[in-house]
């Protein structure tokens, strides 16, 4: 597997909750094989920026292309994209092989080849003794490695990671940030990652990202984004 | 492809639900029309008298049962851990499992002429026993079926209630009364017009009851004028529009009670941990082991006379017997068949409102669509098909297909409003996920659905089931010597003074209600397992 651009072409989403109705509207470029880094306050429209290129969205206007192909009204499983959340990135009631396996084929029907994947996938994460584990029988970093096992099998040239490791502790989010590096440069997968910590951004991002209400405000080479003094939202976000 | 599959699986259950009832309305409406007698029931007292009768005796059990449901839910949700309350909750779910003629069974024991009551009294001194036929034992019957389940949705909803809510109120030295006017009433208040509104309708539409307690034209409600005008007269143009005026007055009182706020109904909880301080008041404490007392007994007396007037020398022979046992593999069947269409058409409802995603609108069709069944009364809809199919001469040759469908039609909204409530506990990212790998139709019922809902499917399917298996308005209208379910079974020997024979095939359709939940509840039980390492 090999990266892809990500593309957003004037998509716009209206966006809504409790506190109203916020007009989003996103025009974004990614380079293939990239990481990059999404910051921005609550609100501004991170989460959605991914929903929208993994299909849980549907935007009302604009085009998405990822490695070319315009995938704007393909459904989510279609999509040449992986997604991380925050939490409950497994089934619960599954153990961690079948999780992983689920990757692989949503009826779970397994030849040879796969299975033997899926056991390499699950050696390279370090999760080989414990797949016949319930999720909630590991810890919370090791269930991550698991989600992170089934993108491996997936194979898919672009990775969205919303948050997937906010709720781990500072040694073991190193550790995956070290998982997701190592990956992008193996395979050349094409990363977007939010997160609402600078360090993450610096440690493994090319480009950062800044979306505030609805827009992309910038898209610079992470070093420059947060040593930039131009843009006020950004300076008042970092504080 | 997979944007279809939910959606058509729902339209089939939507056409063939719409199909159910418009034939039967076309149907009725063609009888109506070419009687060509006008409106002329409407000028009748009688008419009227029923109508009015209906109302009354509707109000005055809502008011009773969900009035009465206040105390004894306030006072479990103030009792929180006392030994036996998880069983407790279990005798107040049986009344919702017991068919109506079973439940009535038990109370003409307790309550009836020569019942323990009456007993008592005349042991007592007193020979002047109240009268449980006529407006009284409906009433009676119908707080027996509504209390308990009023009070389970009550509670379930004091129990939703936040624990930092309660912890929050102890810090703060709430005394009893400030706990109940600025936390448990305002809870409570929210549930009360859904609450009501159901109980209402459950009683407007109530056969069984008013067949059986109600006694002459003084006491007689649409639903059994219906009923008499189809089976006894034999006059099908009284019988269309008497249901089409209790249909009226369905959509009118749904329209009010709309008005009035019948929001969304909670759940009765499966046994949630509440975290919940008990309270040290022992005047309190005195109050709650009373009511919860007083309502355990009056659920609990009738389910042992039950048992204890079923264990009749006559059950042996009533097992010997070739026609009870065929009786009971009729309704049996008749169950199975109607909660497993009831449970497959809700699903398809609830799997394609969520495939709906965020825009709700579907979900909210589904949910309210079910609702909107409960309106046309389903003897409404037997009536239409009956009037049908013996225009053609099929009304008994058909009699077990229309049977199976128009029950399960009856237990659709049920079973509905059930996996509804129970697919909204999947997170947001468990549909995101199956989005995300492509898990979608039998792929994602298999692996994620059932394994995580299997416990309300069960559930659904056991009410359905019981519903269907303690049905006696259908079956008496399309029942024959070829079709004789246990209810008509039960209610003919009720019929002709056998009531040894009653008595025990009351116990045995009991017992066969109780066992589809026990079974039910066994089967999807959690299997605990061992780490393997």
């Amino acid at each position: 597997m090999s990266g892809a651009a990500v593309e957003l072409q004037d998509v716009s989403f209206a966006y809504r909750d409790a506190a109203g109705v916020l007009d989003m509207h996103f025009d974004l470029s990614v380079p293939a094989g990239t990481v990059v880094a999404i910051i921005g306050p609550s609100g501004a429209g991170k989460s959605t920026l991914l929903s929208l290129i993994a299909g849980f969205d549907r935007p009302s206007g604009g085009r998405i292309v990822v490695g070319g192909v315009d995938v704007t009204l393909d459904d989510p499983a279609n999509r040449p994209v992986s997604v991380l959340f925050q939490d409950h990135n497994l089934f619960a009631h599954l153990d961690v092989w079948t999780n992983v396996a689920l990757g692989l084929s949503p009826r779970l029907r397994l030849n040879a080849e796969q299975k033997a994947q899926i056991a390499s996938a699950l050696e390279r994460v370090g999760l080989a003794d414990l797949q016949a584990r319930l999720p909630g029988e590991i810890s919370g970093g090791e269930r991550q490695r698991a989600a992170l096992a089934r993108v491996l099998v997936r194979k898919r040239p672009v990775l969205l990671l919303d948050e997937p490791f906010a709720a781990l502790g500072p040694a073991l989010k190193a550790e995956m940030l070290g998982l997701i590096a190592d990956l992008n440069r193996d395979t050349g997968v094409t990363i977007l990652m939010v997160t609402h910590t600078p360090e993450d951004a610096k440690a493994i991002a090319d480009l950062t990202a800044f979306i505030d209400t609805g827009r992309v405000a910038a898209l610079r080479p992470t070093a420059q984004l947060f040593a930039a003094r131009d843009i006020q939202a950004l300076t008042a976000y970092l504080g | 492809m997979i944007r279809l599959g939910p959606f058509a699986a729902a339209a089939c259950t939507a056409l063939l639900v719409g199909v159910l009832v418009a034939t039967a309305l076309i149907s009725l409406a063609a009888v109506a029309v070419g009687s060509g007698s006008g409106w002329s029931l409407l000028a009748e007292r009688a008419v009227w008298s029923a109508a009015r009768f209906t109302l009354l005796q509707a109000g005055l059990s809502t008011l009773l049962s969900v009035g009465l449901a206040v105390p004894v839910a306030r006072a479990l949700g103030r009792r929180t851990a006392f030994p036996g309350r998880r069983m407790l909750l279990g005798l107040l779910s049986i009344p919702l499992a017991l068919p109506a003629l079973v439940a009535v069974f038990g109370i003409v024991t307790v309550y009836g002429r020569t019942g323990w009551l009456a007993q008592a009294f005349a042991v007592a001194g007193f020979t002047d026993v109240p009268n449980i036929y006529g407006l009284s034992g409906i009433l009676l019957a119908h707080v027996y079926f509504n209390l308990p389940f009023a009070t389970l949705l009550l509670l379930a909803r004091l129990e939703a209630i936040p624990g930092e809510t309660w912890r929050l109120a102890s810090q703060l030295g709430f005394p009893a009364s400030a706990t109940f006017r600025l936390i448990e009433w305002p809870a409570l208040r929210q549930a009360l017009p859904g609450v009501a509104a159901i109980v209402f309708l459950i009683c407007v539409t109530s056969f069984t009851i008013v067949l059986t307690l109600g006694g002459g034209p003084a006491a007689t409600t649409l639903e059994v004028a219906i009923y008499q005008a189809l089976r006894f007269d034999f006059d099908p143009p009284r019988a269309v529009q008497l249901a089409l005026l209790q249909m009226a007055l369905c959509l009118a009182l749904i329209g009010l009670l709309r008005r009035l706020g019948g929001g969304a109904l909670p759940m009765p909880g499966l046994g949630r941990s509440v975290n919940r301080p008990n309270l040290a008041s022992r005047a309190g404490l005195l109050t709650d082991s009373a009511t919860i007392a007083v309502g355990a007994v009056f659920v609990g007396l009738p389910v042992v006379a039950l048992i204890q007037a079923g264990l009749t020398p006559a059950l042996p022979g009533l097992l010997s017997d070739r026609l009870v046992w065929r009786a009971i593999a009729t309704s049996l069947a008749i169950a199975a068949i109607a909660a497993l269409l009831a449970v497959a058409g809700g699903w398809s409802l609830v799997a394609a409102a969520r495939g709906a995603g965020r825009s709700g609108r579907w979900a909210r069709l589904a949910t309210d669509g079910g609702g909107l069944l409960l309106v046309v009364p389903p003897f409404v809809i037997g009536a239409g098909w009956f009037l049908m199919l013996n225009r053609f001469g099929l009304a008994f040759a058909l009699a077990p297909l229309v049977v199976v469908l128009i029950n399960a039609l009856m237990a659709l909204p049920y079973a509905a409003r059930i996996l509804a409530a129970a697919a909204a506990t999947q997170t947001r990212e468990q549909h995101r996920l199956c989005a995300n790998l492509g898990l979608a139709g039998w792929a994602r019922f298999r692996l994620v659905d059932w394994p995580l809902l299997r416990r309300a499917f069960a559930f659904a399917g056991a009410l359905a089931a019981a519903l269907s298996l303690g049905d006696l308005g259908i079956a008496a209208l399309f029942g024959s010597e070829r079709l004789v379910t246990l209810p008509l079974l039960l209610q003919q020997r009720l019929g002709s003074y056998r009531s040894h024979d009653a008595a025990g095939l009351a116990l045995l359709l009991a017992l066969l209600c109780l066992a589809l939940f026990a079974v039910a509840q066994l089967a999807t039980r959690q299997r605990s397992r061992e780490p393997q390492s």
